[in-house]
C-alpha cells in the first residue's frame, strides 16, 4: 500500500509540476492562421531575447478565452468580431470600437494589443477572370448582375446575419443560390460551376486560386480585425510580451496573411518555417516535422502519462466506491447513477467546465479521463461482489472472519475476473478518449490527429491514429494476460466444466 | 424467540436449548424455520423478539465474530471457496487467528487422518474434488480451531446414496469421538435418527415434537408428526 501511494505521489508530481516556474505562455486556436500568428509572436520575442512557450492548436475560441482568464496562457490572437459578437456579447455594443473593447476587457484583467493590420471577416469573392470581365470591385457592383450564380457555405446561408441580411442590405436579386461545403466552394468557383462564393478574407485559397475579394462598401459585415489579447498582470511582470505585441502592430496585410496560410496549407511548410520567412529570419533548418521517431516518442510519453495517472486515480477511487456500492445498495444506486451521468457528458463540454478549475493542459484532461473511467470500474466491482453465490457469502460470514478479511481473502478474489474486465474496459476507453486531450493542449496521440485534420494531411492523422489503436490493443492483451496470471487454478477449472 | 420476514413467520415463539456435548437433529420440511435457527445462532440474523444465547452468552453484534469462531459450520455443498485450494480453505480462520504455517499443517494432517482423506487432497482445488471429498474438507475446515460446537446444515444433502451412507457412518463415529455439542439440520428423518439421539421436529416455525425416534413413532404429538414419520419409506424395518 505504501508502495502504491509513493508511486501515485511521484506520478502526480510529474503530472502537475511546472506550476511555479511559469514561463511566458501563449496559445493558438486550432487553425493555421492562429498558429502562424502565435509563431510570429514567439519568434519576434525570441529575436528580442525573450523566451515564450507556444501551446499550439488548443481548441476553439471558447477554450482559449477560458484558458486566458484562468491564467493557463498569457496571450492569444483573437478577432474583434469574435469579441463583439460572441465573447463580450451583451457587455459591449455589436459595433464597439477597440477603445470600448479595451475598457470591457480591462475589467477582466485583460488587455488588447493594436491591430495586426488585417481583418479576417466574411466577404464575397469572385474569380479573377469574372472580376476583370464584369468590372466587379465591391458587393454593390453585384446588384447589376442578378444572373451570377452563388454558392454559399451552409452556415452562411442560414445565419440571419449571413445571406438573408446581406441580400436585404444590398438589395441583391440573384436567383441561383446553392448551399455548399466551404472547401468545395473554391473548387466550384475554379471550375466555373459557380460565380460568387462567401469566404473568409484571409483564406489560403484566395492567393492560390487568384480570387478577387469584393469590398463590403456598405460595411454590412462586422470587422474581424486580428489583435493580441493578453493578461494585464503578466504584461506588467514581463514587459517582453507587450513589446513583442507592439512590435507587430500593423505589420501583416490581408494579402500577406492569405499567402502565409497558403504556404502552410498548399506549400506543405510548417507554421514555424512560414513565420520565420515572414520575419526575414533564416530558417532553422531542422523543422521538428522531420524527426518522426522523436515526435512519436514524445506523443507516446504524453499519452501514457494521461492514461496512466487518470487510470491510477480511477482505481484508487473507483474500487472503494464499487465495494461501498455492493455493501450499501442504496448508496450503490446513487453512486452508479452519478457515474453514469458523468459518462453522458460530451468530452468537449466536460473540458470546458474543467478549464476554469484546472486551467489547460494535462490537468483537466486527466481529470476528465478519470471521471470517464469511473463508471466501468465502479459498476464491475459492484456487480462482481453482488453476484457472488449467496451460499459462499454465508459460508464466508459463518467462519467468523471480520468483514475486511472476508473482502480481501474471499470476496474480492471471487469477483476478480469481473473487476478486471471493468478495469480493462475503462483503460481501452481511456486510451481512445485521451486523444481528445489535444483539444485542450494536453498533447498525446490526439495532437497529430487534430493537426492532420486541420491540414488535410492523412499521413499525419495516421501518425496519431495508428499508435492509439495499437496502444488500445496492447492494453487489451495486457489485461487478458493479467487475468490468466491472476485467476487461481480453482476458478479456471470450474469455468471449464 | 420469534422472527418474521414481512408477512412470513419464520419462527413463532420458539424456545429450544441444546445441552453441551449432546447431538441434536432439527428436522422439518423446507420452510419450517430450521435454517433460520442456524442463522440466529451465528448472528447472521436477529430475532424480532427474544434472545439467542451461546454458552450462556447472548449473541450481539459485538461478540458475533467470537461466537462464530466457537462454532464450526458445514453447509449443504460444503461452501468451500473455489479460488482457494483445500489447504487454503481450511487455513482461513487459523491464519487470521495468527497460527503459524507449521501449526496449521500439523492440525490439518491430524484432521485429514480423522476424516480419512488421502494426503494429496489438500493441494487440490474444490473443483478437483468429489462431492464426498468436498464435505470432508468442509468438516476439516469447521474443526480446525477445535470449536466446542458444530452446526451442520444438510451436510450430506447433495451426495449420492452410497457416499451418503458411508459418510453417515463416519459422521456418527466422529461425533462419538469428538464429544462436541452438535446441531444437525436435515429434512431426512432416517439420517437424523441415525446420527442424533434427540430429534426436534419443526413445522411453520414451531417445534411440534421434541424427543427420541421412539417418541415420534409411538407417541406422535400431532397428526402432522404421524404423517411425517409415515412418509419415510422403509423406516419401520430399520427402526425396529
Amino acid at each position: 500500500m505504501r508502495h502504491l501511494l509513493a508511486t501515485l505521489a511521484m506520478l502526480l508530481a510529474i503530472g502537475f509540476a511546472r506550476a511555479d516556474e511559469r514561463p511566458l505562455t501563449i496559445g493558438s486556436k486550432n487553425f493555421t492562421e492562429s498558429i502562424v500568428l502565435a509563431e510570429v509572436l514567439r519568434l519576434e520575442a525570441a529575436r528580442a531575447g525573450a523566451t515564450i512557450e507556444h501551446r499550439r492548436a488548443m481548441g476553439g475560441s471558447a477554450i482559449l478565452w477560458q484558458a486566458l482568464q484562468a491564467g493557463s496562457i498569457d496571450a492569444y490572437p483573437e478577432y474583434s468580431g469574435t469579441l463583439t459578437q460572441e465573447l463580450l456579447k451583451g457587455d459591449v455594443p455589436a459595433t464597439a470600437h477597440v477603445d470600448e473593447l479595451a475598457a470591457a476587457l480591462k475589467q477582466r484583467g485583460l488587455g488588447i494589443g493594436p491591430s495586426l493590420g488585417f481583418d479576417d471577416s466574411y466577404a464575397l469573392g469572385v474569380s479573377g477572370d469574372t472580376a476583370a470581365t464584369l468590372g466587379l470591385r465591391s458587393i454593390s457592383d453585384l446588384v447589376r448582375h442578378p444572373e451570377l450564380r452563388l454558392a454559399l457555405s451552409n452556415e452562411f446561408m442560414s445565419r440571419a446575419d449571413g445571406w438573408p441580411g446581406l441580400k436585404a442590405a444590398y438589395g441583391l436579386r440573384n436567383s441561383t443560390v446553392q448551399g455548399m461545403d466551404h472547401g468545395l466552394a473554391y473548387r466550384a468557383l475554379n471550375s466555373a460551376a459557380a460565380d460568387v462564393i462567401d469566404l473568409y478574407t484571409t483564406d489560403a485559397e484566395i492567393s492560390t486560386y487568384g480570387v478577387t475579394v469584393l469590398d463590403d462598401d456598405r460595411h454590412y459585415f462586422p470587422p474581424y480585425e486580428a489583435h493580441w489579447l493578453y493578461r494585464l498582470d503578466r504584461a506588467e511582470e514581463r514587459p517582453a510580451l507587450k513589446q513583442a505585441i507592439e512590435a507587430l502592430a500593423g505589420r501583416i496585410t490581408r494579402e500577406q496573411m492569405s499567402r502565409l496560410n497558403s504556404a502552410v496549407s498548399f506549400g506543405k511548410r510548417s507554421e514555424t518555417d512560414v513565420a520565420q520567412t515572414f520575419l526575414g529570419l533564416a530558417a532553422t533548418g531542422t523543422p521538428p516535422a522531420d524527426d518522426r521517431t522523436a515526435r512519436l516518442l514524445a506523443r507516446t510519453t504524453e499519452h501514457l502519462r494521461l492514461v496512466g495517472i487518470s487510470m491510477l486515480l480511477a482505481l484508487l477511487i473507483g474500487l472503494p466506491l464499487g465495494v461501498l456500492a455492493a455493501k450499501l445498495p442504496r448508496v450503490g444506486q446513487i453512486t452508479l447513477a452519478l457515474t453514469a451521468l458523468l459518462q453522458t457528458l460530451p468530452s468537449l463540454a466536460l473540458f470546458v467546465f474543467l478549464i476554469p478549475l484546472l486551467g489547460i493542459g494535462a490537468k483537466p484532461a486527466i481529470a476528465a479521463l478519470f471521471l470517464y473511467s469511473l463508471l466501468p470500474i465502479v459498476r464491475n466491482t459492484q456487480t462482481g461482489l453482488a453476484t457472488i453465490a449467496p451460499n459462499l457469502r454465508e459460508s464466508a460470514a459463518a467462519l467468523g472472519l471480520p468483514w475486511s478479511v472476508q473482502l480481501r481473502r474471499i470476496e474480492l478474489p471471487l469477483a476478480l475476473r469481473t473487476i478486471l474486465a471493468g478495469i480493462s474496459t475503462a483503460a481501452v476507453i481511456n486510451v481512445g478518449t485521451a486523444t481528445l486531450g489535444a483539444l485542450i493542449g494536453a498533447g498525446g496521440y490526439g495532437e497529430p490527429i487534430l493537426t492532420g485534420i486541420r491540414l488535410d494531411n492523412i499521413p499525419l492523422i495516421l501518425e496519431g491514429a495508428i499508435p492509439a489503436s495499437a496502444l488500445a490493443l496492447l492494453v487489451l492483451a495486457l489485461f487478458s494476460g493479467l487475468e490468466r496470471l491472476l485467476t487461481p487454478r480453482g476458478l479456471r477449472a470450474s469455468s471449464r466444466s | 424467540m420469534s422472527r418474521r420476514y414481512g408477512a412470513v413467520v419464520a419462527l413463532d415463539d420458539l424456545s429450544l436449548s441444546f445441552a453441551a456435548g449432546t447431538v441434536t437433529a432439527v428436522i422439518g420440511s423446507s420452510g419450517s424455520g430450521k435454517s433460520t435457527v442456524l442463522r440466529l445462532l451465528l448472528g447472521l440474523d436477529w430475532p424480532d423478539q427474544g434472545e439467542v444465547r451461546v454458552g450462556g452468552e447472548p449473541v450481539t453484534r459485538r461478540n458475533r465474530l467470537a461466537i462464530r469462531q466457537r462454532i464450526g459450520t458445514v453447509i449443504q455443498d460444503g461452501g468451500l471457496f473455489p479460488h482457494l485450494s483445500a489447504r487454503d480453505n481450511v487455513a482461513l480462520l487459523p491464519r487470521h487467528l495468527g497460527w503459524s504455517d507449521a501449526r496449521i499443517d500439523r492440525r490439518a494432517d491430524e484432521l485429514r487422518a480423522l476424516v480419512q482423506l488421502p494426503a494429496d487432497t489438500l493441494r487440490r482445488y474444490p473443483s478437483e474434488l468429489s462431492g464426498g471429498q468436498r464435505q470432508r474438507v468442509a468438516m476439516m475446515r469447521a474443526l480446525m480451531t477445535d470449536p466446542p460446537a458444530l452446526l451442520l446444515d444438510e451436510p450430506l444433502g447433495a451426495l449420492d446414496p452410497i457416499v451418503r451412507h458411508d459418510l453417515q457412518d463416519e459422521l456418527k463415529a466422529l461425533f462419538a469421538s469428538l464429544g462436541k455439542t452438535v446441531l444437525l439440520v436435515t429434512h431426512d428423518l432416517p439420517e437424523a435418527a441415525f446420527l442424533a439421539p434427540r430429534l426436534v421436529l419443526m413445522q411453520h416455525g414451531k417445534q411440534v415434537q421434541d424427543g427420541t425416534l421412539a417418541d415420534l413413532i409411538e407417541r406422535p404429538a400431532s397428526d402432522f408428526v404421524r404423517r411425517f414419520v409415515e412418509a419415510q419409506r422403509g423406516l419401520p424395518e430399520r427402526a425396529a
